[in-house]
């Protein structure tokens, strides 16, 4: 506890200072973290940068001195003043036992941290992230199948509750990152990983895939949206629910035309004959606050220019370009904008 | 055949020969011919060490283009000038062509050039195979450059993870061509990796002994050693990839049996010792710059020689800190903090030891000396950060991001190609016999001091603020937008600073003010023939008697006689204590190498189309190495 | 500079054998780096089969006959090698000759065992990683093999036709030391492959 209380004094030190040279600067997210698995590294952090900033000081002013300190000028190149090496000697193996002494020092700083950060959680809620390429399954399994409900590069979670996130990969690897709740991990092909992270707060925390997977890897954004117990419980259960039914004549339309094309090939929407698996579950849709994988934010005329031009948007994209008549898209609109 | 006929049979001997006839008849003897043939058939270490260093730079400017293409597209969010197939092609080709065409090849070029002139040999170990590795790795070069221009480049990174390297995920002949890169510099690398063990082991002028070998020699061994450790990690990885995609194997697929960490292990296994045989000649090249522009021996001789040989050894206990979020066992992962932690106590002494040489001397601030300073400022964030990254907690967060892009170009440009360049001005004039401009060396200095800060620092910030690495663009509500505008007019600068070099040695190299002998007054041996050297290297071998030969004694040089003036002949010597033990013959020059590398070319590029390349390649290889060892009757091979 | 003679060094030995040549290094060189191969081979063999316990399933356990008899070759042509090596340093022409003869044979024999052993795999390179691994390390060393094998008839070629001078002798000698690499590099491999999976139980 120490130890956390006397990484915060610094690290708000440190913090007043860069917002001092950098005027005008909100700090970066992984430094103003939200949750204590991200309070933990942003300490360390800071208590890293701190020590590194004042070795280096140490070490230019060394350099500095070294370079410009009078000296006398002995001619002959070999001749050394053997007493004055002797010293430089002692002074260099003092500075060699203390690049030790930090080091082991950092070391036991950095495994503290570690323990802190990778400590089993009790009672955590378990979700399973599936990476593809370039989206996020999002499934909250549950022994009861009728309790499972999945969606995609939205996940919404309770503060106040840790949350476990079970990563693995359908194709390559990728790597899940919200800098301002906690570190990365890897969704590697056959292998599980896992992250567990306790929001404080409601909010909207940022995130995108870290690793280098393919073509759209600039285009994997992911959020992750903290409500209070209540709001979460009541996302559940809305989103446990089979589609609305098409509420226009118009819609109807939409939602033939979406069973009959391409579309139900590759996505699912519960309650309807459309159960493709390929790409996102679009039961809820209308309810996220974002297309493709946060490449752009939800609303009519975005939906319309991914579903028009998918491939302008985000070149490479499992989405085909779907030919449609602009009354067609319109059906297509009233229908899937119904889907909350 | 009794040893008096040899002599005899190996033609005249020098003994009380003069100065003037020695160096015609050696210069006939050892000299390059003139003309096409003679430029491809030369085993000259001299010849073949400045082709590597003027390829490597050449891919060093291509790499660079590359990058600042990249900054251009990063300046601003949802930049437009390029495609992301396009994007993922120049990073991938900016980190491979920089790793395996530029930062190893052009470390290696400079131990060609310099090792045998250092320990005052005539020629490299293994001519021949010299000759040959530059040819495979030109080779290497232009197959990876001509996929890029037919558009056939790799675009998976320069470290291309399985499985997004499997047909699966990357159908095209890109991977197949990256990987068969790796296999044409690895073969080029490792070569080289065996001539510069057996100069330094065998080579060495008499008495030479090990406690007297030059530090820049010693990082050379060690790095020498380390290829011939880490490399072939790299070569099965690849040949493994490169069997999963054209053949049908499983090591990386999970599916069956096979896994995709396994590559990563190999990898990294190979790409961490890569980065301190990048390095470590860097180290070599500032403790040879540090003691002769301090007017004094090196600190800690000692001491500095034990840090190369344990950072040469620890490297290999590092590997997997590049793996901390792949979700390893804790313990194992705090196994590695500990070990990448404890690397930095050598390197840190390395650092001490320059410091205190500086102290202890009368710094002459030339050009060479200048970079070396900015050197340390630089290095030392880079080691600095790298000390972050070794932290599991820590690499969480900064892993992948920025933040890692900022570290390892303070490592390696900071690390690596500031002492290059300071290397470039220092042993320019025995290169080339002409001095580099001081006053445009000063400015290209402060120019790359700048720039690369400029470029490099505001990146530790965009990791931390959650911009990964490799992303053709992002949102302007990321925020990353000036940071990224400053990178930017970051990188303008250095491409002026290099521009500025390339200005300075194609103006040096038109002037007519020949460069001295010794323009440094500095202690070791190649200062002691001329700039540039004859083919022969030294008229006269000599002998050394101390660490420091031209400080001892500036005036006179020691030398044996009694070697062949009409014959190649070299002396070997023993391993310890070098006292001169063999008087042995070094290859004429031939066109073997030329064959049996475009063979190998043939093989490996062939390869890539139909896996019976891999048969009749081998054949083909098979025929040209006979030809290249059979005997040919001359003095060199017979006698 | 001015130089100096200090000493006259024409009377040193023309040739020598061993660690007194560069090429003795050279192979030892080429020898560490091959060698390091094998390890990472092996390694990721045994890696492979740690982290998917079930690997080989379906793969019965291969045939022990051929190379149990391949190796049983290998260990024996230690013996003439051995030979080769004394004849060679003692620059006995004529009693080396019939030798070199001897272990080209040994070495065709060696591959034509080895071919023999690869289409008694039971298991293809296409199937798992297992079956993989397996052929990849056995071709590898069978590169090394076939290498050391061409080296041989070539120099036993050149042993007939060309005369003999010093050199070649140590150009004998060292391919004897490569030899014994090949046939050492094997025994762990042989172990690997053939025994590991069984006693390992899959």
């Amino acid at each position: 506890m120490q130890l956390r209380g006397s990484a915060k004094a610094l690290g708000d030190a440190l913090a007043v200072l860069l917002v001092l040279v950098l005027p005008g600067c909100t700090p970066p997210l992984a430094l103003d973290p939200q949750t204590p698995q991200g309070r933990a590294v942003a300490g360390l952090i800071w208590w890293f940068t701190g020590l590194c900033t004042v070795i280096w000081i140490l070490v230019l002013l060394g350099l500095a001195f070294a370079i410009w300190r009078p000296r006398l000028v002995p001619a002959d190149p070999l001749a050394l003043d053997q007493r004055a090496e002797r010293r430089s000697g002692r002074v260099v193996a003092v500075l060699i036992g203390l690049t030790g002494v930090i080091v082991i020092g950092l070391t036991v700083l950095s495994f503290a941290a570690q323990r802190q950060l990778f400590e089993p959680a009790d009672g955590a809620l378990t979700i399973d992230i599936v990476g593809h390429q370039w989206w996020w399954e999002v499934v909250y399994n549950s022994p009861d199948s009728s309790q499972t409900l999945t969606t995609a590069n939205e996940i919404h979670v309770p503060v106040g509750r840790p949350v476990t996130l079970d990563l693995t990969s359908n194709d390559v690897i990728h790597s899940f990152w919200v800098p301002s709740l906690m570190g990365k991990a890897d969704l590697i092909p056959g292998r599980h990983n896992d992250l567990t992270f306790t929001a404080e707060k409601p909010g909207i925390y940022n995130g995108s895939c870290a690793e280098f997977c393919g073509m759209q890897h600039a285009h994997m954004g992911i959020r992750v949206i903290a409500e209070t117990p209540s709001d979460f419980e009541a996302w559940r259960r809305q989103q446990l629910r089979s589609a609305a039914p098409p509420a226009s004549e118009s819609a109807k339309r939409g939602e033939a035309l979406f069973e009959s094309s391409a579309c139900a090939f590759c996505h699912n929407v519960s309650g309807t004959p459309a159960s493709g698996q390929v790409g996102p579950d679009l039961t809820h849709l209308a309810s996220r606050s974002s297309l493709a994988a946060g490449t752009l934010p939800f609303g009519r005329g975005q939906l319309a220019a991914w579903i028009a031009d998918p491939q302008g948007i985000k070149p490479g994209a499992q989405m085909p370009d779907v030919r449609l008549a602009p009354d067609q898209l319109n059906a297509m609109l009233d229908y899937l904008m119904g889907l909350k | 055949m009794s040893f008096s006929d040899i002599a005899a049979n190996r033609g005249m001997r020098d003994t009380d020969m003069t100065d003037e006839e020695l160096r015609e008849r050696l210069t006939r003897t050892w000299a390059t011919k003139a003309g096409i043939w003679g430029a491809l058939t030369t085993v000259d270490h001299k010849v073949i060490g400045r082709r590597y260093v003027v390829t490597a730079f050449v891919f060093l400017l291509l790499a660079g283009v590359l990058a600042i293409i990249m900054r251009l597209q990063l300046a601003q969010p949802n930049g437009r000038l390029l495609t992301p197939e396009l994007y993922n092609q120049l990073f991938t080709m900016h980190g491979t062509t920089m790793m395996f065409l530029f930062a190893v090849p052009v470390m290696e070029a400079f131990a060609v050039y310099l090792v045998p002139l250092m320990v005052g040999t005539r020629n490299i170990a293994f001519p021949r195979l010299n000759a040959f590795s530059y040819y495979v790795y030109l080779l290497g070069g232009l197959m990876i450059w001509v996929a890029f221009a037919l558009n056939l480049a790799p675009d998976v990174g320069w470290f291309a993870y399985a499985p997004l390297t499997e047909t699966s995920y990357s159908p095209t002949k890109g991977v197949d061509f990256w990987a068969q890169m790796i296999t044409f510099t690895e073969v080029a690398a490792l070569a080289v990796s065996a001539e510069i063990i057996v100069t330094v082991f065998k080579q060495r002028a008499p008495g030479m002994s090990l406690d007297r070998i030059p530090l820049f020699v010693w990082s050379q061994l060690v790095t020498a050693f380390m290829v011939m450790f880490a490399m072939p990690a790299v070569m099965i990885a690849s040949s493994m990839l490169i069997m999963d995609r054209l053949i049908g194997t499983h090591f990386f697929t999970p599916e069956q049996g096979g896994d995709a960490l396994l590559w990563q292990h190999l990898f990294w296994f190979f790409g961490h010792p890569e980065v301190y045989i990048i390095f470590m000649p860097a180290t070599g090249m500032v403790s040879e710059i540090v003691t002769t522009f301090s007017r004094r021996p090196a600190f800690g001789y000692m001491l500095l020689v034990l840090a190369l040989l344990s950072v040469g050894f620890f490297a290999f206990g590092l590997w997997v800190h590049h793996m901390f979020v792949t979700g390893l066992p804790q313990l194992g992962a705090s196994f590695f903090t500990a070990s990448s932690m404890l690397i930095a106590v050598p390197n840190g002494v390395q650092i001490f030891c320059w410091i205190a040489t500086l102290w202890g001397g009368r710094p002459v601030f030339k050009t060479p000396l200048l970079y070396i300073i900015g050197f340390i400022v630089v290095f030392v964030v880079g080691g600095l950060t790298g000390v972050m990254l070794a932290s599991v907690p820590l690499d969480t967060q900064v892993h992948d991001s920025y933040f890692v892009v900022a570290h390892f170009h303070y490592v390696l440009v900071g690390g690596a190609v500031f002492p290059l360049l300071g290397a470039i001005y220092y042993w320019f004039p025995k290169f080339t016999g002409r001095m580099l401009g001081e006053r445009l060396g000063q400015w290209q200095f402060a120019l790359l001091f700048i720039g690369f800060n400029l470029t490099f620092f505001p990146m530790h910030i965009l990791g931390l603020a959650g911009m990964p690495r490799r992303v053709y663009t992002y949102s302007e509500a990321s925020g990353w937008g000036g940071m990224n505008l400053l990178a930017t007019t970051g990188a303008l600068i250095l491409l002026l600073s290099f521009a500025l070099l390339v200005w300075n040695i194609v103006s040096s190299l038109r002037s007519d003010e020949p460069a001295p002998d010794n323009p440094w007054d500095a202690p070791t041996l190649e200062w002691a023939t001329s700039s540039p050297p004859p083919p022969h290297n030294f008229d006269r071998i000599p002998v050394v008697s101390s660490r420091y030969p031209l400080w001892s004694d500036p005036e006179t040089l020691p030398v044996v006689s009694g070697l062949a003036v009409d014959t190649r002949e070299l002396v070997l010597s023993t391993i310890t204590e070098a006292r001169a033990d063999v008087l042995d013959t070094s290859p004429l020059d031939s066109i073997w190498p030329l064959l049996a590398a475009i063979a190998t070319g043939i093989g490996f590029v062939a390869s890539i189309f139909t896996p019976w390349a891999v048969v009749w390649g081998s054949a083909l290889v098979g025929i040209f190495l006979i030809g290249w060892f059979w005997p040919k009757g001359t003095a060199e091979d017979e006698i | 500079m001015k130089t100096k003679v200090v000493a006259d060094i024409s009377g040193l030995d023309k040739h020598g054998f061993g660690p007194r040549l560069p090429t003795f290094w050279g192979t030892l060189g080429f020898m560490s780096l091959e060698g390091m191969g094998f390890v990472l081979g092996a390694g990721s063999f045994l890696y492979l089969g740690w982290h998917t316990p079930t690997w080989s399933a379906g793969a019965p356990p291969q045939e022990l006959l051929w190379p149990t008899l391949f190796t049983a070759i290998l260990v024996l042509s230690l013996i003439p090698n051995f030979i080769v090596t004394k004849l060679a340093q003692a620059q006995d022409n004529d009693r080396l000759k019939p030798l070199m003869v001897l272990m080209s044979v040994i070495g065709l024999a060696a591959v034509a065992v080895r071919g023999y052993e690869f289409t008694q795999l039971n298991i293809g390179w296409y199937t798992n990683a297992y079956g993989s691994l397996l052929w990849v390390l056995l071709g590898l060393h069978t590169t090394h093999l076939v290498t050391d094998l061409v080296d041989t008839i070539v120099l036993t070629v050149l042993f007939f036709t060309k005369h003999c001078p010093t050199r070649r002798f140590s150009d004998a000698d060292e391919n004897a030391m490569y030899w014994n690499f090949v046939v050492i590099a094997w025994l762990p491999l042989y172990v690997l492959l053939y025994w590991v999976p069984r006693l390992g139980g899959g």
